[in-house]
């Protein structure tokens, strides 16, 4: 036996190992779920917890049940449950997030393979399970606990599903920026989604082909078609999905050059959901529809190689 | 502007503790083990035997065809054994093993310094070509290419450039640098005879960014003397790989499949190219050269100067010992050198480096799964899919392994060095090029 270590070169790794990224992934989403907390009061915090807790017990009994490795502790399942809860509206009741959690974990994930075998987007498929089953729960919106009527009313998307592009609308841009609206527990603060997605990009956990390209194909289409660029980008969930979710890195494409193909999809397939669709919003689905299209935009994207000819 | 290439990664550089430490001589090891194969190509055939005396620099086997080398002994002293021993990079080779006498001599035809008015310009190139060839010259930067096969072009292949690689991209590793701070006249000399051979105009060197003192004393050297330009390059690994420093300096891809020559360039290390100025200048064959020994686990990192054939555990011993348990010990740099089983090893012409680290350093890390992070594909200089080719390789599908392109991967670690699921894709890679061919 020999006193020391064989193995393939390089020697040395970088810091950032799977568990790390996950781990600040999830600290970068902390920032938009405390705002959905401060914003909807503390049912949004039971929905949060039940939705994490959900995703992590299911994790761990069924790798248990399955004779793998247990991984809860790559963090990635706490994504999942914190994404699934933030797409959540924020007076929705817990069982809600349980299923959905479960949902997302049980059927999305580990039946296909566990971490990186995944073709969707966990929580999203299991936010369009929900959206399936119990449609009247996932639709009745909660508004800012500060307004005087607490009664439930319609995110600003769909008080005028038909024109919504168009400016006038309520509430203000500064209130949608700040997250003085309705809408899902994690989707109404702008500013607490651009907080943490500016840590990911700083930290190079995502890059910004996906996210710029996916809000900029949104907005400017909403311009051609007559509505307003801001109002666009800053209404429904589109921040928070463009930087939080058409980023996730198993569901979607490898390459650079795939990923900018990825958020321009996603950005024509929310618009034209909004425009003409029956949804009043359309960023999980055009994600999920865009997560199917992955292994063949990682085809179509392939890399020259160096000093070959173009092919 | 710096100049670059696409893709790379950035590893700790490691270099502070041996950067500004002189070249000093290593002491005289007890035994020397000099590999029959030190070079790319085939083995030398050895011209002693056992019992018989032989002095430093004096050949003692022979290039057995064009694309070997000689090999020359190091020490003056007895020949004890011509037999299988460690060997750095093949695990075990045919060695000559030489016990060196207290009183060392060297053949009388190795000069000190250069004749007076020795000008590289006026040599004959075939002269030139001879006396690289008999010294045994390889690349030493570490592939350990026969120099005078690199300076010798196909007839229908223009060569116009020169490109000195004094990249040191590797952690660690700070040979090349000291070389250029206190060897600066020698290897400009040495530069002007391989310009010289080649019959090209154009030199350029290429340095890192952060070795910016080393450049200033190139630049100065080589003023007002000749067209030798130093280049700075941006620092990032593996900026001192050929293809993508050719890449990086002239926004030249070399083709697929290529060689420098294709893209009219040819490249030499910046210690080739002093070993070049003393095999021609002073008659001095390559049986010596400068090695960091470095590391977390030694108690005191050096650059020396080492006789070829001296085992890594006399460098160890050199340099102090150790103040850590070593886990692995490697020559070569952290990114591509070669871990070895046991400190039995001697430094060959291509070892540049002999690394001792610990497992704070070199960690041992389980294989996670692929997340698609896209980490590997930004990281590789030749734009392939590592993980892609990894997982086609794991899955034995070579077909698929071969059109994903894996024969154009240099190997240069990148893609693993950046894998945050710890895959061992460079690895597998090397492993599935080996089925390819096979």
């Amino acid at each position: 036996m020999s006193m020391y270590t064989i193995s393939p070169a390089p020697h040395i790794k970088s810091k950032d190992s799977t568990n790390r990224i996950m781990w600040f992934v999830v600290a970068a989403i902390l920032p938009t779920a405390i705002a959905g907390v401060w914003i909807f009061g503390p049912h949004a915090a039971w929905l949060i917890l039940a939705s994490v807790a959900a995703a992590v017990l299911t994790e761990a009994a069924l790798g248990r049940l399955m004779k793998k490795p247990v991984t809860v502790t790559d963090g990635s399942a706490v994504i999942t449950g914190l994404l699934l809860a933030c797409n959540l509206p924020a007076g929705a009741p817990v069982w809600i997030a349980v299923l959905g959690s479960f949902f997302a974990i049980a059927i999305v994930k580990c039946a296909f393979g566990g971490l990186g075998k995944n073709i969707f987007n966990p929580a999203l498929a299991g936010r369009a399970f929900l959206m399936l089953s119990w449609p009247a729960h996932m639709t009745t919106w909660q508004n800012p606990r500060f307004w005087p009527d607490v009664v439930s009313s319609a995110t600003p998307l769909a008080k005028n599903a038909v024109e919504i592009m168009g400016p006038g609308s309520k509430p203000s841009l500064w209130d949608m920026f700040i997250g003085n609206r309705g809408g899902c527990i994690g989707e109404v603060c702008v500013i607490a989604i651009l907080v943490g997605a500016g840590f990911l990009l700083y930290k190079g956990y995502i890059k910004w082909y996906t996210p710029i390209v996916y809000i900029l194909t949104v907005g400017i289409l909403s311009r051609l078609a007559g509505g307003s660029f801001i109002f666009s980008i800053l209404a429904g969930g589109l921040m928070f999905g463009a930087f939080f979710m058409a980023t996730d890195m198993v569901t979607t494409p490898l390459t650079p050059g795939g990923q900018a193909l990825f958020g321009l999809g996603c950005g024509i397939i929310t618009f034209a959901i909004r425009k003409w669709g029956g949804y009043p919003e359309g960023v999980s689905y055009s994600i999920l529809i865009m997560n199917a299209a992955t292994p063949m935009i990682d085809r179509l994207t392939k890399r020259r190689v160096f000093g070959k000819k173009k092919r | 502007m710096l100049k670059s290439f696409f893709g790379g990664v950035h590893p700790p550089g490691f270099k502070t503790s041996t950067k500004n430490k002189n070249i000093r001589p290593a002491a005289l090891p007890k035994k020397i083990i000099l590999p029959l194969s030190q070079h790319t190509g085939s083995s030398a055939e050895p011209v002693v035997s056992p019992g018989d005396y032989v002095e430093a620099g004096a050949v003692i086997a022979k290039a057995t065809g064009f694309i070997s080398s000689n090999i020359h002994s190091s020490v003056s002293g007895k020949v004890l054994a011509i037999e299988p021993a460690a060997h750095p990079v093949l695990g075990k080779c045919r060695a000559i093993i030489i016990e060196p006498e207290l009183q060392q001599k060297r053949l009388d035809s190795i000069k000190d310094c250069a004749d007076s008015g020795f000008d590289p310009g006026k040599l004959n190139p075939a002269d030139i070509l001879d006396a690289v060839s008999s010294a045994g010259i390889v690349g030493m930067g570490g592939a350990a290419f026969p120099a005078h096969v690199k300076l010798s072009p196909p007839k229908n292949k223009k060569i116009d450039t020169l490109i000195i690689n004094a990249a040191e991209c590797e952690p660690y590793l700070t040979c090349d640098h000291r070389l250029l701070l206190e060897r600066p006249i020698d290897i400009i000399n040495g530069i002007k005879i391989l310009a010289n051979v080649l019959g090209v105009k154009k030199c350029i060197v290429g340095i890192e960014d952060n070795k910016c003192d080393s450049a200033e004393v190139i630049r100065n050297a080589s003023i007002l003397k000749s067209d030798i330009k130093v280049v700075p390059l941006h620092t990032k690994y593996p900026q001192g790989s050929e293809k993508q420093l050719i890449d990086a300096m002239l926004d030249k891809e070399v083709p697929s499949g290529g060689l420098p020559f294709d893209a009219g360039v040819v490249v030499h290390n910046v210690a080739t190219a002093l070993a070049i100025y003393e095999a021609v200048a002073l008659n001095k064959p390559l049986y010596e050269r400068v090695v960091t020994v470095s590391g977390d686990c030694i108690k005191d990192p050096a650059n020396l100067l080492v006789k070829i054939g001296t085992p890594a555990s006399e460098l160890a011993a050199e340099c102090g010992g150790f103040i850590k348990k070593p886990k692995k010990i490697i020559f070569g740099g952290p990114m591509m050198g070669v871990a070895q089983p046991s400190e039995d090893a001697p430094v060959i012409k291509g070892t540049s480096g002999i690394l001792f680290l610990s497992k704070d350093i070199a960690g041992e890390y389980n294989e996670g799964v692929c997340i698609r992070c896209g980490a590997c594909v930004r990281a590789c200089p030749m734009y392939l899919e590592p993980t892609t080719i990894y997982y086609a390789a794991k899955k034995a599908r070579f077909d698929i392994v071969n059109d994903l392109c894996a024969l154009d991967c240099i190997e240069c670690g990148a893609c693993s060095f950046d894998c945050p699921a710890r895959l061992e894709l460079s690895g597998i890679i090397k492993y599935a090029k080996a089925m390819i061919k096979k």
